[in-house]
């Protein structure tokens, strides 16, 4: 029997164990993964908590539904990779587990406690973050009873997962306060190391018309040292100020710290793999998917599945000793809410920027591209019941893992 | 693309002003390269500029300030004094590696 061993099952570990359980042939295979938590959260779900519109209940299931019955699914935390003996150490019962192939999925997650000043006695109460179950769920008890003020939304660093989540929020945060009858008491503002609203340049430019539109201060080229909890004000290297009264952080987002610990890392724990077939730049037997990557593209959902596509259809030709046919190019599909039930979308790869168009799904679109539209606020609303229903579980979507260029105007 | 008269070199830059083919690059490039930008360098900022280089060369992608801080020893604020006003783009320009993307 040859060991297939899967570590993390989120987006990119669960849909990789679906679809190799349906490939591989189960009297030569044995398939196991290993995740710390027995519960699936759907994280873009995370962003709509704060504002009432999603509860808990609407972001959770067992990640066991979800795993094949065929599958062997361990509850555990992983200490230590170790890929000179093809081992990996569990901390339930110190056992190790060995494999013959391994796939790294253990994600990325938010470290507050690299900024000075995030983690003090501010945190949770005029410092929040949405992009935990903790911090989301609280952020929204904060946002029931706040009064307003000054309001501002902070990327530390590059990259973070889903690069739109943060836009997102702040139109979301306008639409909310909106309804309220609150908006005039409450100030917004997006602090980003980046340039500009996103950083490709014909996005860039339509999410900063849009921000401008809404009346949301962008205040860009901003990359936060330290933050002074007590006089409220975020500190730049270069000793730029922003005062806030309540500041939604997204902290540095780092991979799992047993991939640095087992030197398997780059500087932020992401696994250097090449960037068209997922393979290992140290080992010829490991693979790392989704967030836990080092890709040059965006850290989303979107990505993960469209890589996982590949990836399925190569590795069994890969353990065959066969070349690996297919390659990844990079694509990303994002639907970016805009506030007062419109929506963005945005479909690019590693070569080709967002553009312009329509973008066809077939039984379902078209979605407009790069241009808002109550349909495409739908499709992401839909994309929940795809996610549990149809993605997780390794079906068929409607949608090529790779770009195309169908509908763009280039 | 066009080509920029340097002082005594000339070399292709894009609209940016970054190297075209990273191969034109040498030491007397990167200190006009500095110039244009306004910064005289100094042996810090060779330090950051060969670290640059070098990590480039290894993995292929230009390092972060992050990466420039833990690894190559620098720290981030010092990076802000040696290369004012954006540090991560004006290394890479200086240091002729392609512009920093970000991974968006
Ligand atoms: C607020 C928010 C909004 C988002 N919106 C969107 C969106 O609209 N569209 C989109 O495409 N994407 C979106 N995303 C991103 C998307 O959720 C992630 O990119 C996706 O889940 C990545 O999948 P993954 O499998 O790589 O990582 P994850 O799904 O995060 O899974 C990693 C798993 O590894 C486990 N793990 C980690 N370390 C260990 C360890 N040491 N031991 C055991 N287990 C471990 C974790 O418990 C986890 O289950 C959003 C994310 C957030 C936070």
């Amino acid at each position: 029997m040859k060991k297939l061993l899967i570590l993390g099952a989120g987006t990119a570990g669960t849909m990789v164990a679906n679809k190799l359980y349906h490939t591989l042939d189960p009297d030569e295979w044995k398939i196991t993964i290993v995740d710390q938590e027995e519960t699936h959260y759907y994280q873009p779900g995370f962003l709509f908590i704060p504002f009432g519109i999603y509860g808990k209940t609407d972001v959770i299931k067992p990640k066991r539904n979800f795993i094949p019955a065929g599958v062997e699914m361990i509850v555990s935390t992983i200490e230590m990779i170790e890929p000179e003996a093809n081992r990996v150490r569990i901390a339930r019962d110190n056992r190790y587990l060995d494999y013959d192939y391994l796939v790294i999925a253990t994600g990325t997650a938010p470290h507050p406690e690299e900024t000075p000043g995030l983690e003090g006695d501010e945190w949770r109460k005029s410092i929040h973050d949405f992009y935990t179950i903790d911090g989301t769920m609280a952020l929204a008890k904060h946002l029931r009873n706040w009064q307003g003020g000054r309001l501002a939304v902070n990327i530390v660093d590059l990259p973070y997962k889903c690069p739109v989540a943060p836009l997102e929020f702040i139109f979301l945060a306008d639409w909310y306060f909106h309804e309220k009858g609150m908006r005039d008491k409450v100030e917004l503002s997006l602090v980003t190391p980046l340039p500009g609203a996103f950083t490709k340049p014909r996005a860039a430019k339509l999410l900063g018309n849009t921000l401008e539109d809404k009346n949301i201060n962008i205040v860009p080229d901003f990359y936060i040292e330290r933050v002074d909890p007590a006089a409220k004000k975020l500190i730049s290297y270069e000793e730029e100020t922003v005062e806030y009264d309540l500041l939604v952080t997204i902290p540095v987002n780092m991979g799992a710290p047993v991939i640095g610990k087992s030197g398997l890392g780059d500087d932020l724990n992401f696994v250097p793999v090449d960037k068209h077939t997922f393979l290992s730049k140290q080992f010829d037997n490991i693979f790392a998917l989704g967030d836990a990557a080092n890709l040059p593209t965006s850290k989303a959902g979107s990505v993960a599945h469209f890589a996982v596509d590949i990836f399925t259809q190569n590795f069994p030709r890969y353990v065959e000793g066969l070349e690996m046919l297919e390659e990844f190019d990079g694509h990303a599909n994002c639907y970016i809410e805009s506030g007062f039930g419109k929506g963005i979308l945005i479909d690019f790869n590693y070569d080709v920027e967002p553009l312009p168009g329509k973008f066809p799904l077939p039984g379902i679109g078209p979605f407009s591209l790069l241009q808002e539209s109550e349909m495409n606020h739908w499709g992401k609303m839909m994309f929940r019941w795809m996610y549990w229903n149809i993605l997780l579980k390794g079906k068929e979507m409607p949608i090529t893992a790779k770009m195309s260029m169908a509908g763009k105007w280039a | 693309m066009s080509a920029n008269e340097l002082t005594q070199i000339s070399v292709e830059l894009d609209a940016d002003g970054f190297l075209v083919n990273p191969d034109d690059w040498n030491r007397d490039i990167a200190i006009q390269l500095a110039a244009e930008l306004g910064i005289e360098l100094t042996d810090r900022h060779w330090q950051v500029i060969d670290f640059c280089r070098k990590d480039f060369k290894e993995t292929g992608s230009v390092p972060t300030l992050r990466r420039i801080t833990k690894v190559g020893g620098v720290p981030t604020k010092e990076l802000y004094k040696l290369f004012p006003k954006g540090p991560a783009k004006k290394v890479a320009k200086v240091a002729g590696l392609s512009k920093p993307t970000g991974c968006i």
